[in-house]
């Protein structure tokens, strides 16, 4: 008789002829080597990708009650709010979790700003990041819009419309986004199948070949060397560890209690953040009639927002709403071509000079002012200030090949510092 | 068959002919996936004209944003002789004070862009980004402009337009507001939404 471990070796081996389980697994877990000195911003790509289980979890959830019609959807969620059992705490999980969602990939991304890890060979992941940012934007965008209050419909009122400041085709572009003259029921309708069949898919596939990307060539580190470099008689990096169980159970599960205790007390405590989460003129139903007195987009909307009213002169010829488009467009654009834009010899900010920890300081400082100013009424000196800010956001990006190639680097060591 | 290599001539014609059959394929099953966001025949038939009595309005006043048509706000002000005289007082504060672009009819392309002098027919929509003006025709200083001659004032991004819905220069909104096409019957019955004699 052969004993139960050899047996399940036995099962194990059938399926690893059939399958290559054990082989990805060790490829992607307990072979992986992650170096040895991460450090508390590490813990971001992990994070959200506890916050998409979670949405997708709670957004199946929400499905079973929600009704995508104009004349139903308030109703059903004041219906989920009040009748549902824990229908509300779906819904907060869900609310609170699209903010989250943010928050984390915000870090992440400056994380990835901090240490260079754009840089080469990691271009591909970082193009693939900022896809899933992108199409992130697009299903909070479309989601906004289900709950049907009156700043629903007018956040997604003055962001359609936006379409229409594309010279010719514009109007008619609108109008067919939105299925009628206006937004109704119908764009209603259209934005949920968006929201929780198309864009999750495209975001499901960009998050694995995000992880594949950075897999093939393995993870940067705060001091921005190559671990590859030096490998141990059996090859392996000898600054790097397994990710499993390593950095899986000392690193990120704590990382996810953590998170999931400052989770919580938001949710249960604050779940419309002061307004800032779940916007006050959201109580009411959508009224086509009715504009809000303050239009504001979800905070981590606001600081493109403010780039978009920042753009008030017309200027060869076009007028200053289609500037608005191109600067918010522009903005997001920008990003997905960093990797090519930082000539540094250098990854890590560690290391580079004074000019590059400058610019990325008051560029995160002007992306804070941006996203206040568009939570509050413009007024002709906040729009300076937006301008300014515009013009320092861009500045970070257009002014970088010149100020990462002159500036004086420190010299890098050779193994990773702890 | 032969073995004697490839004919990378003729591969090369099939692989071309091949991806133009695919893509012209691709392109047309393309076609109902975007038709079919197009205004479908309900939302058409929502989108028909619509019948406002005037018979009650009062020189000054306005009603809407109350009646819709196409589920937008109309504004149907009745302006006084005092507005109506006033109108271009300070056509230099205006961006297109002579209505060049089309934003109106042809017949409602003159000083007080509409059909009769006094009745002034908008689409209550800021052409900046779609939200609905507020109605201000007191010429008294405002928080937002100390000269205010009295119009419109978009509460969102600040678009200012006057009693003829004709936009400010220096404001968001690049042009005036729509004027839509209407006509009426008889005294006091407007019917907004169709030119006259095209039903």
């Amino acid at each position: 008789m052969a004993t139960m471990e050899q047996q399940l070796k036995g099962i194990m081996r059938w399926v690893d002829d059939r399958l290559p389980v054990t082989e990805t697994y060790e490829k992607h877990m307990s072979k992986y080597y992650a170096p040895k000195n991460f450090n508390i911003w590490y813990i971001f790509g992990v994070l959200s990708f506890v916050v998409l289980v979670n949405q997708l979890l709670t957004g199946i959830w929400l499905t079973m009650n929600y009704v995508p019609t104009g004349e139903g959807a308030f109703k059903s969620i004041e219906y989920i709010m009040r009748d549902v059992e824990y229908g509300w705490l779906l819904r907060y999980m869900h609310s609170t979790g699209a903010s989250a969602f943010f928050v984390v990939v915000y870090l992440h991304m400056f994380r990835g700003l901090m240490y260079g890890s754009y840089k080469k060979p990691r271009e591909l992941i970082w193009v693939f990041g900022m896809l899933i940012y992108l199409a992130l934007m697009a299903e909070g965008f479309f989601g906004y819009l289900l709950p049907w209050g009156n700043m629903s419909y007018w956040g997604a009122q003055v962001i359609v419309s936006l379409a229409s400041a594309i010279p010719v085709v514009g109007d008619s572009l609108a109008v067919w986004v939105r299925g009628d003259f206006n937004m109704s029921g119908i764009t209603l309708n259209r934005f949920f199948a968006l929201h929780v069949v198309a864009v999750p898919i495209v975001l499901l596939v960009l998050v694995v070949l995000h992880i594949l990307a950075l897999h093939e060539v393995g993870s940067n580190n705060p001091d921005g060397v190559d671990i590859k470099k030096h490998l141990d008689e059996d090859g392996k990096p000898l600054d790097g560890i397994p990710f499993h169980p390593f950095y899986t159970i000392g690193h990120d599960v704590p990382a996810i209690v953590m998170f999931l205790i400052i989770f919580s007390a938001v949710m249960f405590f604050f779940p419309d953040g002061g307004g800032y989460l779940l916007e006050h003129p959201n109580y009411e139903p959508a009224d086509s009639l009715k504009t809000p007195d303050l239009i504001a987009p979800v905070w981590y909307y606001t600081p493109y927002y403010s780039m978009l009213r920042a753009a008030t002169f017309p200027l060869f010829g076009m007028p200053a709403k289609f500037w608005g488009l191109v600067v918010m467009a522009g903005a997001i654009a920008i990003l997905f071509v960093l990797p090519w834009l930082d000539k540094s010899p250098v990854k890590s900010m560690r290391y580079k000079g004074l000019p590059s920890k400058l610019f990325l300081g008051i560029f995160v400082i002007c992306f804070f002012i941006l996203g206040y100013l568009g939570t509050v009424h413009p007024t002709p000196g906040r729009t300076i200030v937006a301008q300014i800010c515009t013009a320092i956001y861009f500045a970070y990006f257009v002014l970088m090949p010149w100020y990462t190639s002159v500036e004086k680097t420190k010299p890098v060591p050779e193994r990773v510092t702890m | 068959m032969s073995d004697e290599g490839i004919n990378s001539k003729r591969r090369n014609f099939l692989i071309g002919a091949t991806s133009v059959v695919g893509s012209a394929g691709v392109v047309g099953v393309a076609i109902p996936f975007v038709g079919s966001w197009n205004p479908s025949a309900r939302a058409l038939a929502a989108g028909a004209p619509i019948k406002v009595d005037i018979g009650k309005l009062v020189p000054g006043d306005i009603i809407g944003p109350i009646p819709a048509w196409r589920d937008k706000p109309i504004f149907v002000v009745k302006r006084t002789d005092a507005m109506l005289a006033a109108l271009n007082d300070k056509k230099s504060r205006l961006a297109d004070p002579d209505s060049l672009e089309e934003q109106q009819p042809t017949y409602a392309q003159n000083d007080s862009r509409s059909l009769r002098p006094d009745i002034l027919v908008l689409v209550g929509i800021c052409t900046h980004l779609g939200c609905s003006p507020k109605f201000k025709p007191e010429v008294v200083p405002q928080d937002f402009d100390k000269e205010w001659m009295g119009g419109f004032y978009c509460p969102c991004h600040g678009s200012k337009f006057d009693m003829a819905g004709r936009v400010y220069s220096g404001v968001p909104a690049p042009s005036n507001m729509e004027v839509p096409p209407y006509y009426y019957e008889g005294d006091s019955v407007l019917v907004i939404g169709v030119d006259e004699g095209t039903v």
